[in-house]
């Protein structure tokens, strides 16, 4: 096993200084709304989280493509990576949108539009690691898992614009008002720092996870082969 | 025009290319549909499904008169997926088990072909299926579902749900977990595909507006083109071994 790279020790540090420095800004920085009061600064940490597990969602997609033109079993430890990581991250977007969704919807869950396909875009992704476990060849299984990750990701751009098709009351805070939202807010000078250093700091951190979890995979790799060259 | 002209050859070739495409289709579906008239094992055992699934829902929902008004667009659609998703794993399954498959992959016709057929085979089991359960719902319920609206949307509905599921079905049959597996990758995936067919359905059967339902229908009719054509490009990374 290679020794971890110096660059990726650097930023394991610098990932943790900045979930630190984002918890700082949102929690004593950002001012309290008005109305919500301290149960907004979810909201932080809410769009942070799914902003990054979104776009991996979407990347997933897009490694799909380039493993099934390349058949390089490489891009299938790079799929895998960006779905675990996507995948968690997406669980604590749904799991901090229920805290804050229980003061102002005055219930941890309702079946809008929105949360609904957060549901079922989730579910794809759980599915994508059953079917993984169901397969013992490692080429059949990069095959298969980039074809259903590719027929998933055609979900997750479909749930960032439900909300733009469907009647929904999730608030729509940047780019577009959404009059039927219940707890929609406009941000203020200090919202809008704490806001766009989350969204920074979790690309950061998720880059960070998302390289870990590549080298995980490769030691996976040669484990299995040193398996397989044991048994011969 | 010239070229045209100049290579009348080439344009009956291709002619001839693409009738023997669909004859490859219409091979493959007449196979199964042979098979499954002379067995039933298929139908019966989606039929006999369906009409179980509606006798639990009877209960679990106490369908009288005032709630089967609103619940049975669901009733019927959460039918047809299960239903669907044993007919697709039963199809996919006879396949892989008598190496049938392997013998449908070693005939010199294009994969997609094969695709089509065994989606063709596959809908034309689960229109069956609904064309007996619907009326007997009607019978049983009091309610007429003779709506030639609620008609197109459950066959839109079908198209996209075994468009997809013919191509997930062909993934599952290959796994360790094959008789799980299914349900799990078939459901979230085609999750959009049964959630407008239910809006749709229930719109026709409560008298909306056209304005109402049109939303649905061509939510359904895009998912549709999307399942088939990416199907249509991705079967052929299925098969190959």
């Amino acid at each position: 096993m290679n020794n971890k790279p110096l660059a990726l020790k650097i930023l394991d540090l610098i990932s943790i200084v900045l979930l630190l420095a984002a918890t700082y800004l949102s929690i004593f920085v950002a001012p309290m709304e008005r109305v919500m009061g301290n149960v907004q600064r979810v909201f932080y940490f809410h769009v942070g989280t799914a902003w990054v597990a979104l776009i991996g969602f979407i990347f997933t997609a897009a490694l799909s493509v380039i493993y099934l033109t390349t058949k390089n079993l490489k891009w299938d430890r790079i799929q895998v990576a960006a779905v675990e990581v996507s995948v968690v991250f997406f669980l604590i977007t749904i799991i901090l949108g229920s805290i804050w969704a229980r003061p102002a919807w005055n219930t941890w869950w309702t079946w809008d539009p929105r949360l609904t396909t957060a549901a079922v875009v989730e579910l794809v992704y759980i599915a994508y690691f059953m079917l993984r476990q169901g397969l013992d060849d490692p080429n059949k299984r990069a095959n298969f898992s980039a074809i259903y990750a590719l027929i998933g990701g055609l979900s997750a751009p479909i749930t960032f614009f439900s909300i733009r098709l469907f009647r929904t009351i999730h608030p729509v805070v940047i780019a577009g008002t959404n009059a039927e939202a219940e707890g929609s807010f406009s941000m203020s000078g200090g919202m809008l720092q704490a806001f766009f250093f989350a969204l920074f700091a979790f690309t950061v951190i998720f880059i960070d996870l998302f390289w870990n979890r590549i080298r995980l995979g490769e030691a996976q790799a040669k484990v299995e082969e040193m398996k397989i060259n044991a048994a011969y | 025009m010239a070229t045209k002209a100049s290579h009348p050859n080439s344009l009956s070739k291709k002619e001839a290319a693409v009738g023997g495409y669909f004859k490859a289709i219409s091979a493959i579906v007449w196979k199964d549909l042979r098979a499954e008239f002379r067995s039933w094992e298929l139908i019966s055992a989606m039929l006999v499904f369906s009409l179980l699934a509606i006798l639990i829902f009877n209960f679990a929902l106490e369908l009288d008169v005032k709630t089967r008004q609103s619940v049975t667009a669901g009733v019927l659609w959460a039918t047809f997926a299960f239903a669907g998703t044993l007919g697709l794993n039963r199809s996919m399954s006879i396949e892989k088990d008598r190496g049938c498959l392997d013998g449908l992959l070693l005939a010199p016709v294009d994969r997609s072909a094969i695709y089509f057929g065994k989606f063709f085979s596959n809908l034309a089991f689960m229109l069956i299926v609904e064309a007996i359960v619907l009326p007997v719902y009607s019978v049983l319920y009091n309610t007429n579902l003779f709506h030639p609206g609620l008609i197109a949307v459950i066959l839109l509905g079908s198209i996209g749900y075994t468009s997809v599921g013919t191509l997930l079905a062909a993934m599952s049959v290959q796994t360790r977990t094959r008789d799980v597996l299914l349900p799990i990758l078939l459901f979230p995936v085609a999750f959009a595909v049964l959630l407008s067919a239910v809006k749709a359905s229930g719109g026709f059967l409560n008298g909306a507006d056209f304005a109402e339902i049109s939303f649905p229908i061509n939510l359904l009719i895009v998912y549709d083109i999307i399942f088939i054509a990416i199907s249509f490009m991705l079967f052929d990374a299925v098969v190959e071994e």
